[in-house]
C-alpha cells in the first residue's frame, strides 16, 4: 500500500499486524488476543506431540463455555465426559501458564461476551480463537475471525499466523430501524439478500447512521453473524459508543497507555475514498422482524410472510433444496409464519445473551406467562449478575422460564441442553442448521423481543404490538 | 502431512448446498479424541436414521460409492463451525479430495493442513460432473494437483485452488517449521510493535 494513499479500516488492521509478507502474497501476521475453550484440546495435542511450549501465555486467555452444565451443580458435574472436557482445559491452560475463567471466576461465561466484558478485546487488536464466531469481537473495531485446531496450535506456538488477505467489502445501512427492529434482522436482512456463502472470502466492515446508533450490543450481534453470510470476520469503526464501553473495563489500557490507545484507535476509520472490492447498501426503514423458516440463516423472511412453496419454484435445484429444508423442519408449503406453533424457546448465546438482549425479552414478558416452556441463560456470569439486580431473573420465572447459568448451551447442544427430536425452538442463536440444537431439532432464529413475543403467544409473532404501550 | 499429487478413485456426488460442518460432524462427536474413529461420525445423521440404520438412499452408503475417496459437493460445502474436526470425519473416512464449486473459508484452510484437497470448479461444471457420476457411478475420476485438472470418462475440466494451498498439499508443508525460519522478523516485530502499541497488552497484572 502507497503511503498515504486512502485506505480502509481493515487495510490499516492488517496493516499494523503484518510481520512478513512473502512472494506468494500469504503474510505473516502478528496476534494480539488469542481465546482458548474446550474445544481447543486438540491443539493442546498438537503441541504435545511437537513437546512445544506456548510463546505468548500473556495474551491467550482461556474461557470455559462450550460444555459447562446451566443447570444443576456447576461443582460436581454429573456426566463424566463433559466433567473431563471442562478438566481438559483446566489442565491444559495451568500447564501452559495461561490465565483461565473457569467454572468457579466470577468472570466465566461465553468467550465472544467475555473478551469484550474484560476488555481483553479492544480496536485496533487482531483477536483470534477456534471458533467461527470470534467475527463478533469485530465489533470494536478490531480485526478478529475464527480458526482451525492446527491454526490454534500455530498461534499457541508462534503467537502468528500466516493469511491470505481477504477482500474488502463495505455493507451500510443509513436511516433508523423502526421499534421492535434490532441489530439481529439486519444481521438476518443482509444474510438473506446475499445468500449463506455472499460474503465468502471477504472482510466486512459495517458503516452508515444505522450502524453507528447501534448499541455496543447490538454491534455485537451482527459481527457475530458476519460468518453467516459466509465473512470470516466484520467490523465496525471504533467510535465515541466503542470508548464509552471499553473505558475502565478490567484489562483495558490505563493512565497513560489509555491515551496512547486513543490517539491510535482515532484514526482507525476508513478514508475518503478508500476503495472496496465490493459495496452493499440497505436502507434501515425497509428492515421489518425477521425469523428464519428453513436450515440455514439464509432462509429468513420478514414475520409478516409465509414460507415459501417449491412447487412456485422455476428453479430446479431451489426447489429441491425448498423441499428438503421444508420436509426436515415439518412446514407446509405456504404457511403464514404467524400461523407456525412452537414448543420451546431459548434466549441465550454469543449472538444474543448480553444485559441489552435481557432487557429486551424482558420488556415483554414482564408480567405475562409463556406458552411454551424455555431456557434463559445469560452470555456470561457477570451478565447475569446484572440482570439478577435489574430484576429481569424474577420477570423470566414468573413468565415460567428457567434461568440458568451462564455458557453456549442450546446454541450447540453439546453440554446437555438439547431440544428434543422434532420440537420447534424459537432461538436467539445463529444457526438454524440440521441437528444444531440436537439431532431433528427444529430451530427459528430471531431477535430476543421477537423470542419472547413467540413465548407469549406459542408461536411465531411480530413482537411490535406486544410493545404498544410499554417502554421497550 | 500426507502429500496429495495426483488420485483416482470413486467419486461419491453430494448434491447439498450448504453442507455445514454440523453435517459433516454433529457436535456431539467433537469431545471425541481423534484416535476414536472420527471417520465412523463423518455425516452420521445424514447416513443413519435415528435408529441408527443405514440410509440406504444416502450416496455414500450405495454400493458404488462405499468406497469413494473424492466427494463432488454443492456450493458453500463446509461452511458454518470452524470445527477441524470436520476434517478429520472426512480425511479418516477416507477421503482426499472435495470438489465444489466453493468452500466455506475456515473449512478450506483446515483441509489444507491436513491433507485434504478442496477443488473449486464452476456450479455447472459441478453439475455437469454430478449428471456425469450419476450415470455411470463405477467411472474413476482422476485429480491431478500439479495439472490442477479432474478426468472423468475422457472429459478433462480445470480446478481452482489458492497456489499457496496448492504448494502446501503438494510439498506436504508443515507451517510451524516455515514459521519458525521468521523467528528474527518475529522478536523484531515484537519489540518494535510494544514501543508503537503500548496499549496492546492486556492491562491488569495477574
Amino acid at each position: 500500500m502507497r503511503m498515504n494513499a486512502p485506505a480502509t479500516l481493515f487495510d490499516k488492521l492488517w496493516a499494523a499486524h503484518e510481520i512478513a509478507r512473502r512472494e506468494d502474497g500469504e503474510a505473516l501476521l502478528w496476534v494480539d488476543r488469542h481465546y482458548v475453550h474446550e474445544g481447543s484440546f486438540n491443539a493442546f495435542g498438537q503441541l504435545k506431540a511437537r513437546g512445544a511450549h506456548v510463546a505468548e501465555p500473556g495474551l491467550t486467555f482461556g474461557v470455559a463455555d462450550h460444555y459447562v452444565p446451566t443447570r444443576g451443580s456447576r461443582r460436581h458435574i454429573d456426566n463424566p465426559d463433559i466433567a473431563r472436557m471442562v478438566r481438559t482445559l483446566e489442565d491444559n491452560t495451568a500447564e501452559h501458564g495461561i490465565a483461565l475463567f473457569g467454572l468457579e471466576d466470577p468472570r466465566q461465561g461465553i468467550v465472544h461476551v467475555v473478551g469484550p466484558e474484560q476488555g481483553l478485546t479492544l480496536p485496533g487488536l487482531l483477536v483470534v480463537c477456534g471458533d467461527s464466531h470470534t467475527s463478533t469481537h469485530g465489533a470494536l473495531g478490531a480485526y478478529a475471525f475464527g480458526i482451525g485446531a492446527s491454526e490454534v496450535a500455530h498461534v499457541l506456538m508462534t503467537q502468528t499466523l500466516w493469511q491470505r488477505k481477504p477482500k474488502r467489502m463495505r455493507i451500510t445501512v443509513d436511516g433508523t430501524l423502526a421499534p421492535g427492529v434490532a441489530a439481529k434482522d439486519i444481521a438476518l436482512a443482509t444474510i438473506a439478500r446475499f445468500s449463506a456463502d455472499g460474503a465468502t472470502g471477504h472482510a466486512i466492515e459495517f458503516a452508515g447512521s444505522a450502524i453507528r446508533a447501534l448499541s455496543m450490543e447490538g454491534r455485537l450481534t451482527l459481527c457475530n453473524m458476519s460468518i453467516e453470510a459466509g465473512a470470516r470476520s466484520g467490523m465496525i469503526p471504533p467510535d465515541q459508543t466503542t470508548l464509552d464501553y471499553v473505558k475502565g473495563r478490567p484489562f483495558a489500557p490505563k493512565g497513560a497507555a489509555w491515551d496512547a490507545a486513543l490517539a491510535a484507535w482515532s484514526a482507525l476509520a476508513t478514508d475518503a475514498g478508500a476503495q472496496f472490492d465490493r459495496e452493499v447498501a440497505l436502507t434501515a426503514a425497509d428492515i421489518a422482524p425477521i425469523v428464519t423458516w428453513g436450515t440455514s440463516p439464509q432462509d429468513a423472511l420478514p414475520i409478516d410472510g409465509s414460507v415459501p412453496d417449491p412447487a412456485r419454484e422455476p428453479d430446479a435445484a431451489r426447489a429441491k433444496y425448498l423441499r428438503e429444508a421444508l420436509d426436515y423442519m415439518g412446514l407446509m408449503p405456504g404457511t403464514r409464519l404467524t400461523n407456525i406453533a412452537i414448543d420451546r424457546i431459548f434466549i441465550g448465546s454469543c449472538t444474543n445473551a448480553r444485559i441489552e438482549d435481557l432487557r429486551a425479552a424482558a420488556a415483554v414478558l414482564a408480567g405475562r406467562v409463556s406458552k411454551v416452556p424455555g431456557l434463559v441463560s445469560a452470555g456470561s456470569s457477570a451478565v447475569k449478575r446484572q440482570a439478577e439486580q435489574e430484576g429481569l431473573d424474577r420477570i423470566f420465572r414468573d413468565a415460567g422460564l428457567e434461568w440458568g447459568e451462564s455458557g453456549c448451551s442450546m446454541c450447540v447442544g453439546i453440554n446437555g441442553d438439547v431440544v428434543p427430536p422434532r420440537e420447534r425452538c424459537a432461538s436467539t442463536t445463529n444457526r438454524n442448521f440440521r441437528g444444531r440444537q440436537g439431532p431433528l431439532a427444529r430451530t427459528h432464529l430471531m431477535s430476543p423481543a421477537m423470542v419472547a413475543a413467540a413465548a407469549v403467544t406459542g408461536r411465531l409473532s411480530d413482537v411490535r404490538p406486544l410493545l404498544a404501550g410499554r417502554k421497550a | 502431512m500426507e502429500k496429495f499429487t495426483r488420485l483416482t478413485a470413486s467419486a461419491c456426488p453430494l448434491d447439498i448446498a450448504n453442507l455445514n460442518t454440523d453435517q459433516l460432524l454433529p457436535a456431539r462427536f467433537l469431545k471425541l479424541p481423534r484416535a476414536a474413529g472420527l471417520g465412523r461420525a463423518l455425516l452420521r445423521d445424514l447416513r443413519f436414521d435415528a435408529e441408527g440404520r443405514e440410509r440406504p438412499d444416502f450416496p455414500l452408503n450405495r454400493p458404488a460409492w462405499r468406497e469413494a475417496r473424492i466427494i463432488v459437493g454443492a456450493r458453500n460445502f463446509g461452511c458454518g463451525s470452524s470445527r477441524e474436526a470436520a476434517v478429520y470425519a472426512l480425511y479418516d473416512y477416507g477421503i482426499r479430495c472435495v470438489i465444489a464449486p466453493s468452500f466455506g473459508d475456515i473449512f478450506a484452510g483446515n483441509a489444507a493442513q491436513n491433507g485434504l484437497l478442496t477443488a473449486v470448479v464452476a456450479d455447472d461444471a459441478a453439475a455437469a460432473l454430478t449428471r456425469r457420476i450419476d450415470e455411470t457411478p463405477d467411472a474413476p475420476v482422476t485429480v491431478d494437483l500439479e495439472q490442477q485438472t479432474i478426468e472423468c470418462r475422457g472429459e478433462t475440466l480445470r480446478f481452482a485452488i489458492d497456489p499457496v494451498r496448492r504448494a502446501r498439499l503438494l510439498n506436504g508443508w508443515d507451517d510451524v517449521a516455515i514459521t519458525e525460519s521468521y523467528m528474527r522478523e518475529i522478536a523484531a516485530f515484537k519489540t518494535a510493535d510494544r514501543a508503537r502499541r503500548p496499549w496492546a497488552r492486556p492491562a491488569e497484572s495477574r
